[in-house]
């Protein structure tokens, strides 16, 4: 990260709630972090902690009919949250573009894959159809899909998951968009379909200098795109910094339950897997301490029940990595246990 | 797709066979048609004489034959065959010869039910076709605004009316309209069908008004209903949020990728609901007294005119199946995901 000049990407703050018939659902708190062109920003957490909609916050997808987002969200230097809903909607699909989980449900089942594309083209760039058509085969090719100006014609549910996910990554890189936002994009698919899928957004990363959100609820993808990262735990960042450091001396009770639930192929069978007991509290009603007290097996190690009334802040540790935990020494989790890490 | 077509056709005629024979049975095993022509002053003698002439002393597969073979090539009445060559010779204007597809003979109304059908269709199938588009048109327009502006003060009026008019029963709301639009406050003229030889297009379209209003309101609120929630279904799929992720107006996304969606399913409802109405609207009907297909089935039922009972069943069958053919096809047109086999 540069010193003097602004991040390329800056989340400053970001707050979304959705005030509902029975309450406001505290969905995303006061999320701050930084991203450069090049580099890929992982988000792990669990269903439900907020990774979608803050996400989605980024591209504006949010209806200010049900929600309510305040904070930064500085994308080159502009203010995102600031613009108008048509300047706005001019920068969806062009500079910012996501890919979805669901490739199948997130494609229009009743228009070929080839006109898709070729809309999200059109509707940033004044081209013929017939521009557009050559564009998007051109753009199925470099995603890797056989026989690309046969497929353009096809519709959504001739093809197979792997390659409906490259259908969403063609629609959403085909106007080179600096930051892409990929929301479990290897979630719905098989083992082997989701290496590839992982590979062809790394080597395209590359090729445009794109800025990458990589959210996810598998370390596993996490170690092997991340450069940061961010973990999530009901609404707020609990864990932040280099993927180094995360992986290897997670220093939050909450990453370090998750790397100790990732079963581990290459650990003998019977060391026990351990997943996290117990489920995320209510976003409705959150509690006034740390919102993983209860199920934080290192809680009583802190003096003064403290982890159940005060809510602790993001600080850092050390250079580049930060933690919402009120436990300070944290080699007691690590001698706890049998190993760390799944680096 | 014309392979499909083919097929479902002789499927469809396979089905209408079989309700046929159903309804065949049903109605003559059940009662004695022969007592229903004989009339009130009936005598043993002539109840004979008119259970042989009319052939309802011959088995019932037999009669059924017969029927069938109406159905196909068309046949002759009197049914009995020796009556009916010592009529040819003394009375020939008294054979009548119904074509096919011959659906019986009506003693009642002394003439062939086909007759009956043809002369009682008109209405309903004007009814049926006009009301058809005046509820389309109205329901899916207000369905989809109350769902464009769902939650707003547009979209719980449209709710609220269409609640209210839901829950009116069709025989107020037709002798509301025919005693205070028509006849109290002369908005428009007492309306008696006039038919498009008779009157014209305008005469026709203007004479079918009010009856066709009566008959498309409900329909109207139910369709309402129905495609404000469709479309509130296809507004919160997973394609619509692609959509507006594109970068595409909020026009586009809401016609081109929400509407599409939502208004296919509303292609068999719609298709079902006019093929039930091509059996006849019997309320409607009584109330304007306009003599439709309803009416009839009504006074043959009063009659106990079997003859004309079976006809009308068998046409509103055929009209249902029919419809069911064409929405299958229509449906494979408009969703690239429904295959034809
Ligand atoms: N439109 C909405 N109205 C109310 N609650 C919502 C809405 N969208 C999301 N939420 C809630 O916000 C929370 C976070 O959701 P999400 O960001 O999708 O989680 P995930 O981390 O699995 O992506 C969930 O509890 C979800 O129920
Ligand atoms: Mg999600």
């Amino acid at each position: 990260m540069t010193q003097n000049s602004k991040p390329f990407l800056s989340v400053e703050a970001l707050t979304v709630n959705f005030p509902t018939s029975d309450g406001i659902v505290h969905a995303t708190e006061n999320l701050t972090y930084t991203l450069e062109r090049g580099k890929t920003l992982g988000i792990v957490g669990e269903s439900g902690s907020g990774k979608s909609v803050s996400s989605s916050a980024i591209l504006g997808l949010h209806h200010y009919n049900n929600a309510v987002v305040s904070g930064q969200i500085w994308l080159d230097g502009i203010d995102l949250l600031q613009l108008s809903d048509k300047e706005m909607r001019l920068k969806r699909g062009k500079d910012v573009a996501m890919i979805f989980q669901d490739p199948l449900s997130a494609l229009h089942p009743y228009y070929r894959v080839g006109d898709q594309i070729a809309e999200a083209y059109r509707a940033h760039n004044r081209v013929t159809k017939r521009a557009a058509r050559a564009r998007t085969i051109e753009m199925l090719a470099r995603v890797g899909i056989p026989q690309p100006d046969r497929r353009v014609d096809d519709y959504p549910h001739q093809f197979s998951g792997g390659m409906r996910q490259r259908v969403m990554i063609a629609m959403a890189l085909i106007n080179d968009p600096t930051l892409l936002i990929a929301d479990e994009p290897t979630t719905a698919l098989d083992v082997t379909v989701q290496a590839q899928i992982l590979d062809l957004l790394q080597d395209l990363q590359r090729e445009f200098d794109t800025a990458l959100i990589m959210i996810t609820h598998d370390l596993g993808v996490i170690a092997e795109v991340a450069d940061d990262v961010l973990v999530m735990y009901a609404g707020r960042a609990v864990e932040y910094g280099t993927a180094r450091a995360l992986l290897t001396k997670p220093s939050m009770p909450y990453t370090w339950g998750l790397i100790q639930s990732v079963p581990d192929v290459t650990a003998s069978v019977d060391k026990p897997l351990r997943p996290i007991p117990g489920s995320p509290p209510s976003l409705v009603n959150p509690p006034s301490g740390c919102a993983f007290f209860g199920r934080c097996e290192f809680s009583e190690r802190v003096a003064g029940n403290r982890c159940a009334h005060e809510l602790p802040k993001l600080l850092p540790i050390e250079l580049g990595h930060s933690k919402r935990c009120h436990l300070e020494d944290t080699s007691i989790m690590y001698s706890d246990s049998a190993e760390a890490g799944v680096l | 797709m014309i392979a499909f077509a083919v097929r479902r056709t002789l499927i469809g005629i396979v089905m209408l066979l079989a309700m046929v024979l159903v309804v065949f049975v049903l109605f003559f095993a059940a009662g004695n048609p022969a007592k229903d022509v004989c009339g009130k002053f009936c005598t043993p003698e002539k109840l004979k004489q008119v259970t042989k002439v009319y052939g309802y002393d011959q088995p019932i597969s037999q009669q059924f034959g017969l029927f069938m073979k109406g159905l196909v090539v068309g046949r002759d009445y009197p049914v009995n065959d020796a009556y009916r060559a010592a009529l040819e010779k003394s009375n020939p204007d008294l054979v009548i010869h119904c074509a096919a597809p011959c659906l019986g003979y009506s003693q009642h109304d002394a003439s062939t039910v086909n007759a009956d059908i043809v002369k009682y269709a008109p209405v309903t199938i004007s009814l049926a076709l006009y009301s058809f588009i005046l509820w389309i048109f109205f329901g899916v327009l207000f369905g989809v605004i109350a769902a464009v502006f769902k939650g707003k003060l547009l979209d719980r009026i449209t709710v609220g009316v269409t609640l209210v008019v839901y829950a009116l029963p069709t025989f107020f709301i037709g002798t509301f309209l025919l005693q205070f639009v028509a006849i109290k406050w002369r908005l428009v003229p007492y309306p008696t069908y006039v038919s498009i030889a008779d009157g014209g297009v305008a005469g026709w379209f203007s004479s079918l008004l009010l009856p066709s209003l009566t008959l498309a309101l409900f329909y109207m609120a139910a369709y309402v209903r129905i495609t404000r929630a469709f479309v509130l279904e296809s507004l919160s799929e997973d394609y619509i949020r692609t959509a507006r992720a594109k970068g595409l107006r909020t026009r586009v996304v809401l016609f081109r990728h929400g509407l599409r969606a939502a208004l296919t399913p509303l292609i068999s409802l719609a298709g079902l609901d006019f093929a039930a109405l091509l059996g006849g609207a019997v309320i409607t009907e009584s109330v304007f007294n306009y003599q439709g297909l309803g009416l009839l089935a009504v006074t043959s039922a009063r009659n106990s005119d079997l003859p004309v009972l079976i006809g009308l069943v068998i046409v509103a069958g055929a009209a249902v199946i029919a419809m069911n053919i064409i929405v299958d096809v229509l449906y494979a047109y408009v969703d690239p995901r429904v295959r034809l086999r």
